[in-house]
């Protein structure tokens, strides 16, 4: 299994090393999706870093429906550093959940924008 | 410290969404202690804004600066040079910022982003809890350092009332009761006897009824 | 203890040495005074006084002081509940003047439900005063004739004053203190939260006993009689400072539906012939509420009636 082509993998320490506004961002500048990929919960090398990584992704998520961008779009995975395949498979379905919701809305309005100009 | 919590952000699109150019204004102090108002809340705030905006077609210029404090005057003036650059603040400083913000600058429209909740500890990761209600005259001295102005929903002087159940207050079970605590401390300071002493009637003129309250230092003025 | 200092029917009792005998009445979520009247006229002729609740649990009601006037104005002897919780020093000491100015001679002082408990949960509260305090005040005013400002009281009022006790709220070591506090403030009767836990409430009395503090102060001991199984689960679960035993509980589960309230008229006439003799009780505040026309029959059979006249 590969990973498909269209991801823009982003590596840090550890899930908590990622904060809300880093997941907003990526939205604003035109990422259809946001997946989060931490270790299995209660193996966190840092001890917490994955449970904090998940309460900031379900705040971002929330933001994201109340700005009309669509919270389903963004979501955290647990998984062992060892799990390869595991990864892929992941990749994959959270890729197809994207192609099915489609182009995110700011990339829709902008591409809008630039047409109207 | 002064404790906010963050407005919903669907109130705070209602004040500024027929205004075009926007400053997010957050402060380094209070806010950014209980996560309501500092630059990290500015920078998500400043985001989800921009990004609703976009999605309505309606994209706006919104601007992120964070203040050392927005209570003293020095730091305020920071913005005067690019003041007129926004026709619009939402301030995330608590309601004091926010005030003395407008008072400087009179013909911005500016706009709360917290809602300012009350004077407080960080009792635990994610829990800011009252402490004080800034009655001007304090009595800690005799209620073992526990207050029965800001802890007790009746501030009774001379508790606790007849609703203390378990150690918790009438309204709530999630609520102590301010005047369970205040004989647990007096027994573990073994002054007990303070106890039956009657608290006399409390002056509140140096509270809100007397009127905005104001401290005065003749000594420190120049 | 003897001395007179005000034309209350109920101080005269007591201080005769006499079971004292005071009743209940809450002021309808209206204006109709013929509700009030029907209610004390039940009740007359076995009490010594008649207590009139102040908003009690928050629900806005008809106010104390005009449910009192009524009262008077047919003669039937009321107590007037205040609480701290709704009024200022203000309106507190105002109303105490009302009261006087129609010669309503006595007062219990409480600090209140809280607001959230009723229809007007958005509302302030004051609490500028708390009940203690209120004590102290109508003392103050009555026995210096002065306003709390220092100014004299033209006709001081002449009220006979009282405050509430709680012997089963938390937490037990201090219950005895706090009736201390108030009998220092100068509560000159107490009226206690209804009792089912005999047990509990005799160790209460007998540490009030020991202090002298029955000799410095009437305690008058409450007494609601339970309508229904239902009533009491309700009344333990669901009522700060409220101890009721399971046996009770279990004594009206163990008979059928339609004798509970008898059952329960029983327990409460019993309750008040044991704790009768016991030292330090001075009378009983029978508090049936919505139930009134129960309160001859508990007088009765408890051995109270008729009721002295002096």
């Amino acid at each position: 299994m590969k990973i498909p082509a269209n991801f823009r993998i982003v590596r840090v320490p550890c899930t908590g090393k990622v904060d809300i506004i880093h997941v907003l961002r990526a939205f604003e500048k035109g990422a259809d999706g946001v997946y989060v990929v931490g270790c299995m919960e209660g193996d966190c090398h840092y001890n917490e870093g994955n449970f904090r990584a998940r309460k900031r992704i379900e705040q971002a998520a929330m933001i994201l429906d109340k700005v009309g961008v669509g919270g389903e779009r963004v979501k955290m995975f647990n998984l062992s550093s060892g799990e390869g395949p595991l990864f892929a498979q992941y990749s994959i379905e959270m890729n197809n959940k994207i192609i099915e919701l489609g182009p995110s809305p700011i990339r829709v309005a902008k591409q809008n924008k630039k047409n109207a100009a | 410290m002064i404790i906010a919590e963050k407005k919903p952000i669907e109130e705070i699109i209602d004040e500024v969404k027929d205004f075009n150019r926007i400053l997010i204004l957050g402060c380094n102090e209070c806010v950014t202690v209980c996560e309501a108002g500092g630059k990290k809340e500015v920078e998500v705030l400043s985001s989800a804004l921009r990004m609703y905006f976009i999605t309505k077609g309606d994209e706006k210029v919104i601007d992120e600066k964070t203040l050392e404090r927005q209570c003293d005057h020095e730091y305020l003036e920071e913005l005067r040079g690019n003041i007129d650059d926004y026709d619009a603040i939402v301030s995330l400083a608590c309601g004091v910022g926010v005030q003395f913000a407008a008072e400087k600058y009179l013909t911005t429209p500016l706009f709360p982003g917290v809602n300012t909740v009350c004077l407080g500890a960080n009792e635990d990761r994610g829990l800011w809890t009252e402490r004080c209600q800034a009655c001007g005259s304090c009595i800690l001295a005799r209620t073992g350092g526990i207050c029965p102005v800001s802890r007790c929903a009746k501030r009774v002087m001379n508790g606790p009332c007849g609703g203390s159940t378990n150690g918790k207050c009438e309204i709530s079970k999630d609520v102590d009761c301010a005047w369970q605590l205040i004989v647990d401390r007096l027994n573990a300071l073994n002054k007990m006897g303070d106890y039956e002493k009657v608290a006399p009637i409390k002056d509140w003129s140096t509270d809100r009824a007397g009127g905005p309250r104001t401290v005065t230092r003749e000594d420190v003025k120049i | 203890m003897s001395n007179l200092n005000t034309q209350s029917n109920l101080e005269k009792v007591l201080k005769a040495g006499h079971i004292g005998v005071t009743s209940e009445c809450g002021p309808p979520r209206g204006s109709d005074p013929e509700e009030v009247r029907k209610k004390g006229l039940l009740i007359k002729d076995h009490v010594d006084a008649v207590n009139v609740t102040d908003n009690q649990t928050a629900m806005t009601r008809m106010s104390s002081l005009a449910a009192c006037i009524h009262l008077k104005l047919i003669g039937i002897e009321p107590v007037l509940q205040m609480v701290t919780r709704d009024r200022n020093r203000v309106a507190l000491q105002s109303d105490i003047l009302g009261a006087a100015s129609f010669d309503i001679p006595n007062m219990l002082c409480l600090s209140g439900d809280h607001q959230s408990f009723g229809d007007c949960a958005q509302g302030q509260n004051v609490h500028d005063l708390d009940s203690m305090q209120l004590v102290q005040t109508v003392r103050y005013m009555r026995d210096e004739g002065k306003f709390l400002g220092g100014d004299d009281i033209k006709r001081p009022p002449k009220i006979f004053v009282g405050a509430a006790a709680n012997p089963f709220a938390d937490p037990f070591e201090i219950r005895v203190p706090r009736l201390a506090k108030k009998i220092a403030c100068g509560a000159e009767f107490i009226q206690t939260q209804c009792i089912y836990n005999l047990d509990k409430f005799k160790e209460w009395i007998k540490r009030a006993n020991e202090r002298g503090l029955t000799d410095k102060t009437f305690i008058m001991a409450g007494m609601t009689p339970m309508k229904s199984v239902g009533m009491a689960k309700y009344m333990k679960n669901r009522v700060p400072g409220m101890d009721v035993p399971d046996e009770i509980i279990s004594r009206l589960a163990g008979v059928p539906k339609e004798k509970q309230a008898q059952e329960g008229i029983d327990i409460c006439v019993e309750h008040i012939q044991e704790l009768k003799e016991i030292k330090g009780v001075s009378g009983f505040h029978i508090m049936a509420i919505e139930w009134e026309e129960k309160v001859p029959e508990i007088v009765e059979r408890a051995g109270l009636y008729p009721r002295p006249a002096i």
